[in-house]
């Protein structure tokens, strides 16, 4: 699946996007979260506060316990600030 | 939906009177146009601010505003609706987001818009940063949008 990042979680992070394939006890969003966080410091940097990460799976907002099996896309981002 | 919105998302700037123009002209059945735009403060916090840089997720950002576009038109009779969301850098006293909302009668109107630009707030995957004397910081969310934002829905 493709994961995007916006923000200061993409910058902390230092990419926008990439292809991953997590193992099969990852099922939510929150599990994910964790997986990514053990990938490396600006990973772990970005998620340190999981309950400010915002995500979405295909184009919706999802909350933390949603499950990611058959995501095409999902991304991580901080709380919006447009408008 | 009744209606048909208009929703860009563009780094250009964009004319309040021209979008309200497109939203009576040639029209006898529309009684009342709310326009509300948003512009760039000079000051953040109480800090001079030299620009923002709007990010934006794209693909997502069209789908949320057009999906609360579409409930906006379910929710009040509107005979039309745009909304304009612009990105990159913009500087101070320039126009950053615009919603413009028509009906037959005012009331519709201006619930209209506001809930736009609630939910838009809140929702809608845009982030600020700001360009300051210390360097660029990202924007925090206010609670208070959240709030706004909660109390359209439906008890």
């Amino acid at each position: 699946m493709k994961v995007k990042y916006f923000a200061w979680v993409r910058e902390r992070i230092g990419i926008p996007e990439e292809t991953i394939e997590p193992p099969a006890e990852v099922r939510t969003v929150s599990d994910l979260i964790g997986w990514l966080s053990s990938r490396g410091e600006g990973y772990a940097y970005a998620f340190e506060t999981p309950k400010v990460i915002r995500a979405a799976i295909d184009h919706a907002h999802v909350r933390p316990d949603a499950a990611i099996m058959g995501a095409r896309e999902i991304a991580f981002f901080p709380p919006m600030t447009g408008g | 939906m009744s209606v048909t919105a208009t929703i860009r998302i563009q780094e250009a700037d964009f004319d309040v009177a021209r979008e309200i123009a497109a939203l009576t002209k040639g029209r006898t059945d529309v009684g009342a146009v709310v326009s509300f735009s948003g512009v760039c403060r000079g000051d953040e916090n109480g800090e001079p601010i030299a620009a923002l840089t709007l990010e934006h997720y794209p693909g997502m950002a069209e789908a949320e505003i057009g999906r609360h576009a579409g409930e906006a038109a379910a929710r009040w009779p509107l005979t039309g609706l745009t909304v304009i969301h612009r990105v990159g850098r913009i500087a101070p006293g320039e126009n950053i987001v615009l919603v413009v909302a028509a009906s037959q009668h005012r009331q519709a109107a201006f619930h209209a818009a506001e809930f736009l630009m609630d939910y838009l707030k809140a929702n809608a995957p845009f982030w600020k940063r700001e360009e300051g004397r210390k360097g660029a910081n990202w924007i925090e969310a206010r609670d208070h949008d959240d709030a706004a934002a909660a109390r359209w829905t439906k008890s």
